[in-house]
């Protein structure tokens, strides 16, 4: 393996990326197999990432393994987007990308060049808050505050994906988003007001 | 806006909601410093033994890698030190698992080592490269078999009144085991510190935390300096659930990291390392045996425990408690003993003992009521007391009859098959259950710092944290109330150890203690003002201040509603900028020592098992609650909810699965342990009694966090019973605890 990327396409990206990704992730009873410790002392390039966070257009130069959540909860100070178990199970990571929901731990950065990311910080309108995060105040949707950021990006994406018309479907297409506090119920009353209004969200 | 008799509060939300859906309120690993470096932990890979080698050399030489702490280059730490003529005067010895101290290993998924390196990505990368050689000795992790041999077991404490294993001369008596696996608190925010040394021995620190000031204490005393030069930062917390009564390996490794290296460190745990590293329900045995007479009445109880701690630390929590005192009963006898395995050491998970010891105690009950043929409420209305039978004093308020009235009717118990098994809708075996829980109602001293500036504001301190109840809203509400003043312009502060001391959140104790020291805090600041009003402005001249009172942010006449003067002018009259008080509220008075109180809870619920293939679904929960004054109704009714969906986990899914071979716990994340999700939540009531209890503060609340909880698993499996004929003792439910084979 060479020890960094010269090039910024997409593409070839892609393909160094590939090999770094199966070595970050590989559990370490494997590594040996792969005769992983020759390649120790390989410097880790930054490669260069054009991303619109937020409606804010951003050039920058981040560690190739960096995935989307930590990038924007360490690098870029998008604190709001949490981080509760790296694995894609809990949703607490949510945000939209393109305007669709994602869980954010999952997401290398580098993956999405030129794409338009949404956090819970700009999902209301400046000062104003959205539709939904009013909702979850007057419904009590949250005790710790900790999942709520993906459960209101988890629930306004419900609501435009067309899933929010009865609790049960709600119900079912929330099931990403875990609230260990337990403010299902109210969570669940929140999005069946926003989406009863009719409103473009 | 809402009006209230004389209280007017501007909405019944909570104050800090919009800071919480708009990504606003910053949580421990949150925070960024200059110069701050990443840290994550390397855990073994044994379950017990010592660390022969450990090779950090290429890990060292990883992009980024600043150090690689471990046993053999880790600072002194005056709290680790266990003899205590060498330890410095200032330092206590650290309670529990010295992380990164020695070569021993005691559970699998110790912490060996940590990885500091000047980016997340770096340390991470860095971890798998540090080589552990290990001499493995035998362990034992497996609870059920260990606790068949008494010498394994550690007697913990044992009680009698009356006669011993009475229950068995009854008329009708049951006698049954119980098993409640170890499950994992597993609140959504991880476990995190942020450390950062500004002097030689001087530390902030930003960290999950129930108790701002318990932190402060055992960093300062680990670390053998002062109690002021440790600064602990719990601004907002994440959930917790009783895991954040105690300090974990990720505090001081964080601050020998910090310390070491010289620069700020973070050090955040991962989803996996939330199962072994910061605590659990112990797993528990229990063997219950009660009796009654022919009437229902309790003739005994018998109620034996055994709970898992770890090698290394003794844990121990109030299991068998509740059968002493929950119904009339002469002749009690309890048995507690402790299981020591080579597993991490347990912690208190929300309701603690009491949630285990209820969900035995009130699926005997249910199982006796069956024997008598006897309605399971009336049964125990047979065998309610307003007097704590334990210790023979009057309960300070007891509502229960309250909450049965309320759940037999919002339920529909009428409806409930007296025959298991004979009642089905659209092919579903229904059927109903209820249980009650219990907890402790404590008031212990908080001080509470409280200033009205001359614009008008009012400011309150404590150092107490709000790991999600709400604690925020109830003192802002409190406070509102007890001046006459709009919740807008009070803003309550907390999640600080600078702030005056409070207690730690738990225990179901934060608003019966803390509220206390509010109240008292704005009456002191409500006679300041009358006195001030009294000496400076000319209208209250000569007057008593008993003649006054403070409303609507004014001081008035209390003769003469004509007679008053704004707050804001009066300071300004006064020359005063602001009013600027601390007062301590203490523990019980005389006359409140007098009660024993409790919080109460009643629990109900409607479900349904599929004949065919065991699946049970819950269909309608009602959920009461006795537990004094409702301060915010808000957020009470959304704890109460919480400990309906915890309680739904408890029975219906969580289990921690340990390979005994190995020592190795193998769904250690949401994957593989399961927590309830949205799909799973049944309508749920909530209710309160609502009514102030005048025996316990001045207040008259007490909490809710506990029995929000506490009864609520039996109430599902008394309910399973009712739709089945089938008892299930051991927890979680599954469809082959109900006679049904899993497909292959």
């Amino acid at each position: 393996m060479k020890p960094c990327f010269q090039q910024d396409g997409r593409r070839s990206f892609l393909k160094k990326s590939t090999s770094l990704v199966a070595l970050y992730l590989t559990p370490s009873v494997f590594i040996k197999a792969f005769a992983v410790d020759t390649i120790v002392p390989t410097p880790i390039a930054k490669e260069k990432l054009t991303i619109t966070i937020n409606g804010k257009l951003l050039k920058l130069e981040i560690d190739a393994r960096t995935t989307l959540l930590n990038l924007l909860r360490e690098d870029l100070a998008f604190t709001g987007t949490k981080k509760g178990c790296e694995m894609g199970q809990c949703g607490a990571c949510t945000v939209h990308i393109n305007g669709k929901r994602a869980k954010s731990c999952m997401q290398l950065a580098l993956t999405h060049q030129n794409n338009k990311i949404t956090t819970i910080e700009g999902l209301g309108d400046g000062e104003k808050l959205h539709p939904m995060q009013v909702a979850f105040i007057k419904h009590d949707a949250f005790q710790c505050g900790y999942c709520t950021s993906g459960q209101i990006m988890s629930a306004v994406a419900c609501v435009r994906e067309g899933n929010a018309k009865s609790r049960a479907s709600i119900q079912t297409y929330m099931d990403t988003n875990i609230c260990r506090c337990g403010a299902y119920q109210n969570i669940v009353d929140a999005i069946a007001e926003v989406a009863k209004t009719g409103a473009k969200i | 806006m809402k009006s209230n008799n004389n209280t007017i509060f501007w909405e019944d939300e909570r104050v800090d909601g919009a800071d919480k859906v708009n990504g606003k309120a910053k949580y421990a690993a949150e925070h960024s410093l200059p110069n701050m470096a990443y840290a994550v932990f390397v855990t073994s890979t044994i379950a017990k033994g010592s660390i022969k080698n450990l090779d950090t050399s290429k890990a060292l030489a990883m992009p980024g890698v600043l150090d690689v702490i471990y046993y053999a280059n880790c600072p002194s730490v005056p709290g680790y030190i266990s003899n205590a003529a060498e330890r410095p005067k200032n330092a206590i010895e650290w309670r529990g698992h010295k992380v990164l101290h020695d070569n021993k290993v005691r559970f699998f998924g110790q912490p060996i080592a940590l990885v500091v390196a000047d980016s997340f990505e770096n340390a991470n990368a860095a971890i798998r490269f540090v080589k552990a050689e290990y001499a493995p000795e035998s362990f034992e992790t497996n609870f059920d078999k260990a606790r068949l041999d008494a010498k394994n077991l550690k007697t913990n404490s044992n009680y009698k009144r009356g006669t011993e294993k009475k229950f068995k001369e009854a008329f009708a008596f049951v006698e049954s085991e119980f098993n409640i696996p170890i499950e994992v608190h597993n609140a959504m925010e991880l476990f995190a510190t942020i450390a950062h040394w500004e002097g030689e021995d001087k530390v902030t620190l930003y960290d999950k935390t129930q108790g701002p000031k318990s932190t402060q204490f055992t960093v300062s005393r680990t670390f053998g300096i002062p109690d002021k030069n440790v600064r602990v930062i719990a601004e907002n917390v994440g959930g917790a659930f009783g895991s954040g009564l105690r300090s974990w390996a990720n505090v001081p490794a964080a601050c020998i990291a910090a310390k070491k290296l010289n620069r700020p460190v973070k050090l955040v745990l991962t989803r996996p390392q939330m199962f072994s590293l910061v605590g659990y329900r112990p797993q528990s045995w229990q063997k219950v045996g009660i009796g009654a007479d022919a009437a229902g009445n309790f003739t005994g109880i018998s109620h034996e425990a055994i709970t898992n701690t770890s090698r290394y630390e003794d844990f121990r929590e109030g299991i068998v408690d509740v059968s002493k005192f929950l119904y009339a009963c002469e002749n009690v006898d309890t048995k507690y003993n402790l299981l020591p395995l080579d597993l991490s050491t347990p912690v208190w998970m929300r309701g603690p003992g009491e949630a285990s010891g209820c969900f035995a105690l009130e699926s005997a009950i249910d199982e006796l009521s069956y024997k008598l043929k006897m309605d399971p409420i009336e049964l125990r209305l047979k065998n309610y007391t307003t007097i704590n039978p334990e210790n023979k004093l009057p309960f300070s308020d007891i509502n229960l009859k309250d909450c049965y009235a309320y759940g037999i009717n919002k339920i529909g118990w009428k409806n409930r098959p007296a025959v298991p098994g004979s009642l089905k809708e659209n092919g579903w075996l229904i059927g109903y259950g209820m249980a009650v829980g219990i907890f402790g109602a404590g008031k212990g001293s908080a001080s509470v710092r409280i200033v009205l500036s001359n614009d008008g504001k009012l400011l309150l301190e404590c150092g107490v944290s709000d790991m999600g109840p709400g604690t925020t809203t109830a003192m802002t509400i409190l406070a509102s109330e007890a001046m006459h003043m709009p919740i807008q312009k009070i803003k309550f502060k907390l999640g600080d150890s600078d702030l005056p001391p409070g207690p730690s959140q738990g225990g179901s104790g934060t608003t019966s203690t803390v509220g206390s020291a509010v109240d008292l805090a704005c009456k002191t600041l409500q006679q300041k003002l009358k006195e001030i009003a009294i000496k400076s402005a000319p209208v209250f001249a000569g007057m008593n201040a008993e003649a006054l009172e403070v409303k609507n942010e004014m001081v008035i006449s209390k003769s003469d509603a004509n007679t008053k003067i704004d707050i804001v002018a009066l300071l300004k009259l006064a020359n005063q900028d602001k009013i600027d008080l601390t007062i301590t509220s203490n523990g019980k008075n005389a006359a409140q020592l007098k009660f024993t109180s409790n919080s109460f809870s009643a629990h109900f619920v409607k479900l349904g098992v599929n004949p065919k293939d065991g699946t049970v679904k819950i269909l309608q929960v009602v959920t009461t609650g006795d537990a004094g004054k409702i301060i915010s109704p808000k957020t009470a009714r959304s704890q109460m909810l919480g400990g309906v969906v915890g309680g739904i986990g408890m029975v219906l899914s969580e289990k921690l699965e340990i390979d005994h071979k190995t020592g190795q716990i193998i769904n250690a994340s949401f994957g593989g342990y399961h927590v309830p999700l949205h799909s799973q939540i049944p309508p749920t009531d909530v209710w309160f009694v609502n009514k102030p209890d005048p025996n316990i503060n001045d207040i008259g609340a007490k909490g809710i966090g506990e029995i929000a909880l506490i009864g609520f698993a039996a109430a599902i499996t008394n309910a399973v019973y009712n739709a089945t004929g089938k008892r299930v003792r051991d927890l979680p439910i599954t469809p082959e605890k109900l006679g049904f084979k899993t497909k292959a």
